[in-house]
């Protein structure tokens, strides 16, 4: 009996821990999927930019932090950390459509689909050379506080991190369900000849788009800072290929298949580890994905049409 | 025909290009090599490696030039970043061994390094000396390898040693990087070293993970419910705070112990608090040094604003020992080949060298004895001796 209350604490914490890390692939995937969306290119500076977009946010909460700690409320100096991060981190989205895809978009799709790579490339050694190699320390935007209920231990940290990712994606979907902006994007990934046509800007759409995925992530950078608070200008290339696995799985193009597959992969990567030896982790956990992908080729929400018409 | 003439030329002004000694006038410049991780993964120890380096230097220039049987020759440092990266530390040591001409190498500092680029400087015959790489298969049958600082078989019984006769616990846990040559190779040490003093069974948890990880939940979760009294990970600044954190929120209360490569100035810095009070073994400990340590110490902390880490100080003597060694061999010939000869022939014969991390004898491997220290983080963050182990 013991050993079974035992066994649900384990299953309950590796939950918790599946669940935090999970949130970041859901969170960044789902810019891979916009971008696929409306471009039918997968942006492969996304992780790049979601390293770019730490940086601005450990830089703005330096600041905030230097500025108005003891007179302002933690989670109001939060809460302006993440919005002005938001804002900030879109320009660099719209900065790599502008300046990356917009030049190459009648160019061959293998020329287009490397841009993403350089720009990543040039973020990573740019952020070098500006700031050295030196690793950063993200400060703690709240006190972490440990929590421990029945034998479950998690912090208040995690649980934001959590409920925040969760919202997110709440006002992701409502943004591109409800708004007229949103529709437009919908409108683009159906017929990108069309839409054009009946005056939708692809120029208008397209940086949108990158810009609402470069701000998504640059929150998830921020709680990535909150979770593992060490920066350096490679930290977005694992956590980029991951949460570029997802976007497949989730189908391309699939928002909330994107959001579902970085839950999953977050669930597999963790218990892979708790139930087998950590050093087979990677290999056993994207085995797993790769069989899923074998039975369902075009990932769980994935549309046949797009596979028709472009690619 | 162009075309052949026109390859001719290009070829041509390569060749000038990489071998301007061949060409300039012929004064003889002691070139010593430096291969550290300027950037990469732990840009802090190239930083400390570079530091120490040019504080040689210094000594050097003000002594007019390095004296060599008589005669006073100039040095010259040749830096070259190994981004921290296996396949980079081999390049970076073949650039410096055939186009610059160097006459020893100091430098890579961690296993993972150092390891294959010992493979390079034995095979073309030049003196390399490692400060900082623990791992035995550095300096295993290459004569022309040595290190500054002792060895994992040493080291990884220190650890064990200390942790049973400190807090007399008999279940361990090791988390560590399985894709490193430094940890993978110290932990398995330690769990050998643990287990012939507290039985079969003793390693409760054995987890692992690889570079660039972040998240280290699932194992450590696992270690928590081990029932393991202490965790021993041997990974560098960038991910101990990390590790330790993560430990501390899953409810992990026992005490974290690591190894030389905790000694980092950064280790601190970025983990805080969390990290006051735990131990980890290491070459020296700043805190309370004497001598020439404290002299090195505080000319160092005047000259960058921090105080020297365990890297910094046995590059120091990995560069006077490699000064020895140049001064012993008597003469400089002006025959790099020769002279790389001479100069190894000279540092294997060293006896009883004060380095300020200790005295160094090499062995016939080129492995120095010496001592290890148990140094604590006490409560202002400081590097604090606390207990001494000898071979």
């Amino acid at each position: 009996m013991e050993s079974f209350i035992e066994l649900g604490q384990y299953i309950l914490q590796n939950l918790i821990n599946a669940l935090q890390r999970g949130s970041f692939y859901a969170v960044i995937s789902i810019g891979y999927s916009m971008v696929y969306g409306v471009l039918m290119l997968f942006n492969f500076a996304h992780g790049d930019i979601f390293m770019v977009g730490t940086y601005i946010g450990f830089g703005i909460a330096t600041l905030f932090l230097a500025l108005f700690a003891g007179f302002l409320p933690g989670p109001l100096i939060f809460l302006a950390t993440v919005i002005i991060t938001m804002f900030l981190a879109s320009w660099v989205g719209v900065f790599v459509e502008v300046a990356g895809y917009r030049p190459l978009r009648s160019a061959p799709r293998a020329s287009a689909a490397i841009t993403g790579l350089m720009i990543g490339i040039i973020f990573e050694t740019g952020i070098l050379i500006l700031l050295g190699a030196k690793r950063l320390s993200f400060p703690p935007l709240m006190e972490s506080i440990a929590y421990n209920i029945g034998g479950i231990y998690f912090t208040n940290v995690k649980v934001m991190i959590i409920v925040i990712s969760l919202l997110l994606m709440i006002a992701v979907h409502t943004f591109i369900q409800k708004t007229k902006w949103g529709m437009a994007m919908r409108a683009m990934s159906y017929d990108f000849l069309a839409v054009p046509l009946m005056g939708v800007s692809i120029n208008i759409i397209a940086p949108l788009t990158f810009a609402v995925g470069a701000g998504l992530a640059a929150v998830a950078g921020i709680l990535y800072g909150q979770a593992y608070p060490i920066l350096d200008p490679y930290m977005g290339v694992i956590v980029g290929w991951k949460a570029f696995v997802a976007a497949i799985l989730g189908g391309r193009g699939s928002i909330k298949g994107a959001a579902l597959a970085g839950y999953l992969i977050g669930f597999i990567e963790i218990f892979v580890a708790t139930i087998f030896p950590s050093t087979l982790r990677d290999l056993i956990a994207y085995s797993i994905i790769l069989l899923i992908l074998t039975f369902r080729p075009r990932g769980f929400f994935g549309m046949e049409h797009s596979t028709k018409l472009r690619l | 025909m162009r075309k052949i003439a026109c390859l001719v030329v290009v070829a041509f002004a390569f060749a000038m290009m990489f071998t301007p000694s061949a060409f300039s006038a012929r004064k003889t410049i002691i070139k010593i090599g430096i291969n550290a991780p300027m950037t990469g993964d732990i840009p802090k120890v190239g930083e400390g490696s570079k530091f120490a380096a040019l504080l040689w230097l210094e000594d050097i220039e003000k002594a007019g030039g390095l004296e060599v049987g008589g005669k006073k020759y100039e040095v010259e440092l040749v830096i070259e970043d190994n981004e921290s990266k296996a396949e980079s530390a081999v390049k970076a040591n073949m650039k410096m061994i055939t186009q610059d001409d160097v006459l020893a190498i100091v430098g890579p500092q961690s296993s993972k390094q150092a390891i294959p680029a010992g493979e390079v400087a034995n095979k073309y015959k030049t003196v390399m000396i490692s400060p900082w790489s623990t791992n035995p298969s550095t300096t295993l049958d290459r004569p022309y390898v040595f290190r500054g600082c002792f060895l994992d078989p040493f080291q990884g019984p220190v650890v064990a040693n200390f942790i049973t006769d400190e807090f007399g616990f008999t279940k361990a846990a090791v988390l560590y990087d399985v894709a490193s040559d430094y940890p993978k190779g110290l932990a398995e040490v330690f769990k050998e070293a643990w287990e012939k003093k507290n039985g079969a069974g003793s390693i409760v948890a054995y987890e692992s993970f690889t570079t660039k990880d972040t998240d280290f939940s699932s194992q450590l979760t696992k270690i928590v419910k081990s029932g393991a009294q202490v965790l021993f990970t041997p990974q560098y600044y960038n991910e101990v705070p990390l590790i330790v954190r993560q430990a501390k929120d899953l409810g992990w209360k026992g005490p974290i112990v690591g190894s030389d490569s905790w000694g980092s100035a950064e280790t601190v810095e970025l983990c805080g608090k969390a990290c006051y009070g735990l131990y980890f073994s290491s070459h020296y400990a700043a805190a309370g040094a004497k001598g020439a340590t404290k002299v090195f110490i505080d000319r160092y902390t005047k000259a960058y604003g921090y105080v020297p880490d365990d890297v910094a100080a046995l590059t120091w003597d990995a560069l006077r020992l490699t000064q020895q060694a140049i001064q012993d061999a008597g003469k400089i010939t002006g025959k790099i080949e020769k002279d790389r000869i001479a100069v190894k022939d000279a540092l294997a014969n060293i006896k009883n060298f004060a380095g300020i991390t200790g005295n160094m004898t090499f062995t016939t491997e080129g492995d120095p004895i010496k001592c290890a220290v148990i140094v604590k983080i006490n409560d202002s963050g400081e590097y604090e001796f606390y207990k001494s182990s000898c071979p």
